[in-house]
């Protein structure tokens, strides 16, 4: 690196590239092995639930996991504070 | 016993075809039996690489569906006696690329006497980049340090865990190696581009290879001669290392350091 370089403003663009990639790469691996229908499952669940609750669409989490040799479907849905008048 | 080797990387223009031309004209300077097949089908561009755009008479797709003998098609390179090209078809259709019609046509080249088969795969992940990859014994993937290039590897990767023979058969897997291409280690030393070790920590795999950035390259394509044979391009000295370390040699890398510059570039920058 030169001397003038000390004076000029550097941000690495590389070490973003890098954390970048390591967080879409990561994700993406482990949205590999899942099978298909989860994106799927994901919205018609939302749906029924919103019949009768009026959450948010990232409220709603599934994550297929594994646990002592079986697959796990492990859904979470977080309900608002006040229900919907019935 | 053939050994194929699909070169291949998803995203488009990242050197899969100059590479995969430098690769084969590598092993049969060293006396292999070496075929290199287009699998681009529709748009062929190996044989302008390889410079035998004039001498296509018979294709792939021709062998596949039974216009002509396997011999006929192979074009014979006319600098190394032991390296022949099957180009690939210009037909507009994708579906004359059969999964069935591809393992005779391997089985039929190994069955000549070739040792190693390089497939030259199309970017995407579509129909002709899987028939590329399906019956590989190995994978050279082409990678940029660059975030898509770097992504589209990984996406590739998966596929070769899993949309591949020796994948299905479970013994072991096809062998992956990265090799990267157009690395500028003046960008890297400064910051401005990933590293070695960077593409290689975020795809966890070894490295074949590394191809510095070069005008030499341009000037190959534009000759129609594979940049390997430019023995006094960096690019070539580069080529030549991957392809020793893909039959089994342990090579320190070359190329991944910022050449020294004299004292007056280094004082003011360049």
């Amino acid at each position: 690196m030169g001397l003038l370089a000390l004076f000029r403003k550097t941000s690495s663009t590389a070490s973003v590239a890098k954390e970048r990639l390591r967080i879409i790469v990561a994700q993406e691996r482990s949205a590999r092995g899942s099978p298909d229908f989860l994106p799927l499952l994901r919205r018609e669940l939302l749906e029924v639930i919103h019949k009768y609750v009026n959450v948010d669409p990232s409220a709603v989490q599934i994550n297929l996991g594994h646990e002592d040799g079986h697959e796990v479907l492990e859904l979470s849905v977080s309900l608002p504070e006040a229900p919907r008048g019935r | 016993m053939a050994e194929i080797i699909v070169v291949t990387s998803g995203k488009g223009g990242v050197g899969k075809t100059t590479t995969s031309a430098s690769i084969a004209c590598g092993l049969a300077q060293r006396g292999k039996r070496v075929a290199v097949v287009d699998f681009d089908i529709g748009l062929r561009n190996l044989d302008l690489i390889m410079g035998c755009e004039r001498r296509v008479v018979y294709d792939f797709v021709n062998v596949i569906q039974g216009d002509c003998g396997l011999k006929q098609a192979l074009i014979k390179d006319k600098r190394v006696d032991t390296l022949y090209v099957l180009a690939a078809s210009q037909t507009r259709d994708k579906d004359a690329l059969t999964s069935e019609g591809v393992r005779r046509v391997l089985d039929e080249l190994a069955a000549e006497g070739f040792e190693y088969i390089v497939c030259d795969s199309p970017a995407g992940i579509e129909k002709g980049a899987h028939l590329a990859m399906y019956f590989a014994d190995r994978a050279v993937v082409v990678v940029n340090p660059e975030v898509s290039s770097v992504r589209d590897s990984d996406r590739i990767l998966g596929l070769l865990a899993s949309k591949t023979l020796r994948a299905e058969q479970g013994n072991g897997g096809v062998k992956e190696h990265l090799l990267l291409t157009r690395y500028n280690p003046r960008r890297v030393a400064s910051g401005e581009m990933m590293s070695v070790d960077d593409v290689k920590e975020i795809l966890g795999l070894d490295v074949i290879g590394v191809v510095p950035e070069s005008p030499d390259v341009l000037s190959a394509s534009n000759a129609g001669a594979p940049v390997i044979l430019n023995v006094e391009s960096d690019a070539s000295r580069a080529y030549e290392d991957a392809v020793a370390r893909l039959l089994g040699e342990t090579l320190p890398l070359r190329f991944v350091e910022e050449p020294k510059r004299s004292f007056f570039a280094r004082m003011f920058g360049g």
